[in-house]
Order: C-alpha cells, then structure tokens, then sequence
C-alpha cells in the first residue's frame, strides 16, 4: 500500500513521501520549473516547495523573513510550551541569530580542513576493513553494509561515544529522519538520542575528555556555561545531521556507479577525477532538503505566504535547475564550474561539510580500489528513503 | 590578475581553499582569506577563475590589476 494518498497535481498538491518523488524526483522538477517553479500544498499545514536555483538561494539567505525555529520537512506533532524539553531545538541548525552565531561558532572548529585532516586515516582503515569483509563474497548490500556503517562511527568517535552504538545510533536517527510521519518512531528515535546524549554530558562534568561532548560542557560564553538543554540539543544534531545524510550521499554515489559503467570505469582509470567527481555527485544526488518557517505574511513571486507557513528549502532541486547548470540532468565527473548547493546556502551552511566530502571521497576511494567493477543484482531490489534526507536503504550489488 | 574576497558574503564551503589552496587560507571557523595581497601568479590564472566559478556564495571574485 502507497504511503500517502495519490498526488493530484505537483504544483498544488506535492507530498515529497510520494513513492514516486522518492524513488525518481527529478522528472517531477523539471515539470515543475516549466510551469510553477513555487509548488504549494497543503497536505501537513500550508507548505511551499521553490524548485529553482534562484529562489532556494534567496529564499535561504532571507533569514529576516524565514526563519529556522523549525527546519523539518514533515512537520512533527504540536507539543504543549510546557513539555517541550529543547526549547531552542537543535542549535545551531534550529535557531535564528543572535543565538545561531555563537552556537555555531563553538561548533565549527571540530569540523575545520584541519580537524577533519586529523580523521582521514580513520576514515580509510574503517572503509578498507569494511570492503574486506565482504570482498570475497563477491556481493554486498553498498548501502547496508557499506555506506551506513561509516558516518556514524567517525560521528561516534567525535563525539565520544562508543562505537559499539553504532547500530542504536543508527536506527534512533532513522526513526527521526526516515519515518518523521510516525509520531511513534519520531519519539523512540528522538528521545532515545536525547536521553542517551543526556546521560553522557552528566557523566563528563566529572570526567571530561578530549571530545565534543565534554568540550560543550565545559565550554563558557560569556563567562557562563552553555544551557543544559542547548548542549544536548548541539550533541543531538551532531548525531542526526551527521549520519543519514552522508551515508545517504556514499549510497547515492555508489547507485550511480553501479548503474554507469562508463563513469565507474572512468573513475577508476583516472582517479584524478575524484576531487571534482565527488562535487559533483554531491550535486547531482544532494541527499538533503531542509525547511523554514515564513515570520510574516510575504508575497514571494505571487505566492501569497502567511506568518507559519512552511517552505521547503529544496537544494537537491536547485542543484539540477538548467538555468544554473549546463547540463543539468547528466553526472559529468569532470565539471569545472560547480556552484552547488548540497549543503545549503547561507548562514546555514552545512557546519560538517568539510568532514562529509572527506568521508565521500575516501569511502569511494577504498571501495574502487577494491571492488573496480560492479553492478546491480540481477533480481534485487533498490530501496530509496526520501523527505528530508534521500539516499539508497537498500543496494545490492555484485562484483564477480 | 588579482582575487578578492567579499568576507560578509563567504559562508565557509571551503571550495576556493580546495581547488587553489596557494591563493586562498581559510580558518578554523571556515572563513576564507586570499594570501598576501592576492595577486595571481600567471601559472594559477585558471585555478583563480576556477574558484570563482565554483563559489556557491559568489565570495569570490578576480580583478585584472
């Protein structure tokens, strides 16, 4: 049975957990760029959904006038002021300024060229022992036992926590992200990070050590410690924004190289290629789509918005819009000029993006060095997750 | 030729830094800074404009001086 009920028409009545705008939503753009480049529903409150590299971009640098207090594509369940746990969310992800500022201020350095340098040797010695353990079976599901085994431990070891998390950590954040249209799963993944995450700043009041979470504790702004419940928050992001969504990019390559052998052998024969290959499947599959929230009524290119209604920062389709790319619609390894905006625009941009390029280009790096030819299995299945994060759950692949 | 950078337009994405690393620094809050007084060695003219090009910010920018 569809998740959700037939979509009537794109342009007034898009559901992006449509089975069809998971599994290929590309045809479903360019339509809609062609005639109404802002689409509108109104299933799940009144939400707008810009389709085009100009206004995703201005609309995401207009942080006057759109605001992050809620960056969920499937809006959760109202909560009564009182039981809301995390005032200020997820920050800095889910907050305006001045909050945002210092926020992400405190959190970038973990993820600068240099910290992420520092996690490069890790990141390969786990790709190349994850491709050893099923290299001689001669198949492998890429996104299962590859690309969803990575993200997570580097964020584990970031983050302080132990690896052996691994599988929890995962379907916490998949709860959150992949089924955010099931209160029940939404709350168990949810509160299963946040409580977690919780006991784990307790325990590093007393015993701090060299990770994020203990710096978060013991940081000062302003000559005074950082709110409880914003630590948990800054410690719960790190976890969500930092897993589904690199494994989502790592599948997502994968799928493309398993099903175009010309740029798979490409790849391989010039592996020079990899720095702009790996923009550019960034690019061409941005596995993220992130949301705001309209401040004041705004009329947006004839759109009549009102204060609350939701607008979908749509960076997977602006990054295939003709009008900024020459062509669009093709993966074209080598691209010179890549503007894309896979990990946003604005003040908002992706704070661990320097880290999800390196875990991309060393999980690709590792797997054709081993694995140089594969396909798709013969009879299997290619299952996608899409809303606010989309990516391949499920990839079998052969390789001899 | 000469690049520049608008530092109230850069976002931190890092891709100037990546493609012409000897043009450009950026810090540990991922602001980028050209080196010296930006001027572009004939030899990197082409990784200047490349990193014009792949600015998603439009930070990046080169002048003929």
């Amino acid at each position: 049975m569809p998740r959700t009920p037939p979509v009537s028409d794109w342009a007034t009545d898009f559901d992006v957990l449509d089975d069809s705008y998971v599994k290929d939503p590309f045809p479903i753009w360019d339509d809609l760029r062609s005639r109404c480049p802002v689409a509108s529903t109104q299933r799940r409150g009144q939400t707008w959904m810009p389709v085009t590299y100009e206004d995703v971009t201005a609309i995401a640098h207009d942080v006057a006038a759109f605001s992050s207090i809620d960056t969920a594509v499937i809006p959760g369940e109202d909560i009564p002021e009182e039981e809301v746990l995390l005032p200020y969310g997820f920050p800095p992800i889910s907050v305006d300024p001045p909050i945002h500022t210092w926020t992400r201020r405190l959190m970038l350095p973990w993820f600068s060229h240099a910290k992420v340098d520092s996690y490069e040797p890790m990141t390969r010695a786990l790709c190349a022992s994850l491709v050893e353990g099923f290299l001689a079976s001669g198949r492998a599901d890429a996104a299962a036992d590859y690309a969803q085994q990575i993200p997570v431990r580097i964020i584990a070891s970031i983050l302080g926590v132990p690896e052996e998390m691994s599988e929890t950590f995962t379907g916490w954040v998949r709860d959150v992200l992949e089924f955010a249209d099931d209160p029940e799963r939404v709350q168990r993944g949810s509160f299963g990070i946040g409580y977690y995450v919780f006991d784990e700043m307790n325990a590093r009041r007393e015993n701090p050590g060299e990770d994020l979470l203990s710096f978060l504790v013991h940081a000062e702004v302003d000559g005074k410690p950082i709110e409880d419940t914003i630590v948990v928050g800054m410690a719960m992001l790190t976890m969500i924004a930092g897993i589904d969504t690199t494994w989502s990019a790592i599948g997502s390559s994968l799928w493309h190289l398993a099903t175009h052998d010309d740029d798979r052998r490409r790849l391989v024969a010039e592996p020079e290629l990899m720095v702009t290959a790996v923009e550019e499947l960034l690019r061409a599959y941005s596995p993220v789509t992130m949301a705001r929230v309209v401040k004041e009524d705004i009329e947006y290119k004839g759109c009549p918005m009102r204060a609350g209604d939701k607008v979908l920062m749509n960076y997977p389709a602006a990054n295939r819009d003709p009008l900024a790319f020459e062509r669009a619609d093709e993966v074209v390894l080598d691209r010179a000029a890549n503007r894309h905006v896979a990990f946003g625009s604005g003040i908002h941009r992706c704070a661990g993006s320097n880290l999800a390029r390196m875990e991309l280009r060393v999980a690709l790096e590792e797997w054709l060095a081993r694995i140089p030819e594969f396909h798709l299995e013969e009879g299997g299945e290619v299952a996608w997750a899409g809303g606010q994060v989309r990516g391949p759950r499920e990839l079998p692949v052969v390789f001899r | 030729m000469r690049v520049e950078i608008d530092a109230a337009k850069c976002q931190g994405h890092a891709r100037c830094h990546a493609i012409a690393p000897a043009l450009f620094d950026v810090d540990d809050y991922g602001q980028s800074s050209v080196r010296g007084d930006g001027t572009v060695p004939v030899d990197m003219e082409a990784a200047a404009l490349l990193a014009v090009a792949n600015c998603p910010e439009f930070a990046v920018s080169v002048t003929d001086d």
